[in-house]
């Protein structure tokens, strides 16, 4: 084959790549909106297809064999993972993708360094396997203790020891300089094993000391990482479209991550290095709040929750993850479709951190069949609770603690939260005021217009369900 | 040089990342997620340029079998990842729908 050939081959690669990257682009694009979502993915998906089979053509690919194998084994794994998880598992999975596709992209650039050779590499292609290496590492095991943590492998709560802090940051500080030297002079090999195995336990230490209520962050911060792994491999490959996918995908990973952080009022600093949020106090577990021995509380039961339902105009159910471990997404729809026969507008009010990873409840919800456009984010509902007759709270309790707005010395102050008490009446679903452990009071539960509904979240449902089916 | 054009691309491209990104309403913040962590397997890419490179199917060196395990291990994670992210995110997505 001739020069020319070559070259226009070449030629035509990139441009296809382009095409590819535009698909991503306006694929990320329609991914913005309900309506055009489904078909952005699809979109990025067939991106996706057209950059791997151009890539095929490529002069330097002399075998096929392998590739094919791998991507058959790659894609059925992925594809019986894709469709066997459970909506509640969504979390694990995403970190352990996010884990995978880091290691991958660790292992092109050890790949190209074992291919090259370290004396045939200029600086700048050490430079960007080095850091490829290093991002690519801490998002594999940073990942895997995540996917750990959310699994109930390792605990929840933050595991903390004396010094820890420092010695990430020096360990971080440390793989930046081997980063350098390893530019400065490949001659030493054993820069590279020390960035490797320093990276590795550097993912381990950051994610180790983050409680369990802060993984909607960790998980955020490591999709963040996952792209910068593959931008930094584009850089070793001198890639154009790897290096646009991974920036695009590293911004979505901040920006998301930026939210978190908003949403529960901490900088992402403090979650880093803070070591707070054990278990699930920030995502309000049924046996959140430790018990306010001050607090006049009034007991309601299912047969007067319906009939107060029955006659307001408009109620808002504001879930929490307690619901979903309750497995109850199916009876509040089922709860939601009678007042709606009844000529009862239902609205569902999601807080930022409602779930475990950012639009967690949304997704939880939609499988219980509950259309999009019932659920109202915190802005929106919190503008609609001023002409609400009822709240039903359901296995929530942080996100909705008047303390956040009013109490400057609880932790959670300054937390947005849901402005429920300006509605005509909330009830609180709990299974106990019991003090479950050192929780956070909430003034909510003593209010004058509140009323609580002891007992399991998904059979005090099925009560109000059948207490609706008798008052018709 | 390369590095240098490489950087305006990989900073122009943040920009745009973070321009698209910025307006996605909560309720999608979990497929756009799983969305782009399937888009960052496109490092797919880069494993399939490292293997490929090797001139025959049993590699005969030592050097050249820890090249192609390298490679066939990073086609078949990101393999995962891209099938796998897309895949599941159709799966939310296909849920998500209008009231009737």
């Amino acid at each position: 084959m001739g020069a020319e050939t070559t070259s226009f081959l070449d030629s035509a690669i990139m441009l296809l790549y382009l095409v590819a990257t535009s698909f991503f682009i306006i694929g990320i694009k329609r991914l913005g909106s309900a309506a055009t979502a489904r078909s952005g993915n699809q979109l990025a998906a067939i991106g996706m297809l057209l950059g791997v089979a151009v890539t095929l053509f490529d002069q330097q690919i002399l075998r096929y064999e392998w590739i094919v194998a791998g991507m058959v084994l790659g894609g059925l794994i992925g594809a019986v993972l894709a469709r066997s998880v459970a909506m509640t598992s969504m979390p694990e999975l995403v970190a352990l993708f996010n884990g995978l596709g880091g290691a991958a992209s660790a292992l092109v650039a050890w790949g190209e360094w074992e291919r090259v050779g370290a004396t045939g590499l200029g600086p700048d292609a050490l430079v960007t396997i080095g850091l490829s290496l290093l991002i690519g590492s801490i998002t594999l095991t940073g990942s895997l203790m995540a996917f750990g943590k959310l699994n109930g492998f390792i605990t929840g709560k933050p595991i903390t020891f004396p010094a820890q802090n420092i010695l990430t940051i020096v360990l971080m500080a440390a793989m930046l300089v081997a980063s350098g030297l390893f530019a400065w002079d490949p001659s030493i090999e054993m820069l590279f094993w020390i960035i490797l195995g320093g990276s590795l336990l550097l993912g381990v230490l950051t994610v180790l000391p983050i409680g369990g209520a802060d993984m909607p962050v960790v998980i955020s911060l490591l999709n963040s990482y996952s792209g910068l792994a593959a931008s930094m491999a584009g850089f070793v490959l001198n890639n154009p479209l790897l290096i646009v996918s991974g920036a695009l995908v590293g911004a979505a990973g901040l920006i998301l991550t930026n939210i978190m952080c908003v949403a529960m009022n901490r900088s992402l600093l403090n979650v880093l290095f803070g070591g707070f949020g054990g278990g699930d106090s920030a995502t309000g577990a049924t046996e959140g709040a430790g018990a306010a021995t001050d607090l006049i509380i009034k007991e309601t039961n299912a047969d007067d929750i319906a009939i107060q339902c029955g006659y307001a105009d408009k109620v808002v159910i504001v879930p929490g993850y307690g619901l979903a471990v309750a497995q109850a997404q199916h009876v509040v729809k089922e709860v939601a479709t009678l007042l709606e026969q009844k000529g009862v507008e239902v609205l569902y009010g999601i807080h930022p951190v409602a779930g475990r990873m950012p639009g967690h409840m949304n997704v939880l919800l939609a499988e219980a069949d509950v259309p999009y456009d019932q659920l109202y984010d915190m802005d929106q509902v919190n503008s609609e609770f001023s002409t609400t007759d009822v709240v039903l709270i359901i296995g929530a309790n942080d996100v909705v603690n008047p303390a956040a707005k009013s109490n400057p010395g609880s932790p959670i102050y300054g937390m947005p939260v849901l402005n429920v008490q300006e509605a005509g009446r909330t009830i609180v679903f709990k299974r106990s005021l019991k003090p479950g452990f050192a929780g956070i009071e909430n003034e909510l539960f003593g209010a004058e217009k509140n009323q609580m509904f002891f007992g399991d979240a998904k059979k005090s449902l099925q009560d109000l369900v059948r207490a609706l089916k008798e008052n018709e | 040089m390369d590095l240098i054009f490489n950087l305006f691309v990989f900073v122009l491209a943040s920009f745009v990342g973070f321009e698209l990104i910025s307006k996605v309403p909560p309720t999608l913040h979990t497929p756009l997620m799983s969305g782009a962590n399937a888009i960052s397997g496109i490092t797919l890419i880069g494993a399939v340029l490292i293997i490929g490179s090797l001139p025959v199917l049993l590699p005969e060196s030592t050097a050249d079998w820890i090249v192609g395990v390298i490679g066939f291990l990073a086609i078949v994670f990101a393999s995962i990842n891209v099938v796998g992210g897309f895949m599941v995110t159709d799966r939310m997505l296909e849920m998500f729908k209008k009231k009737k």
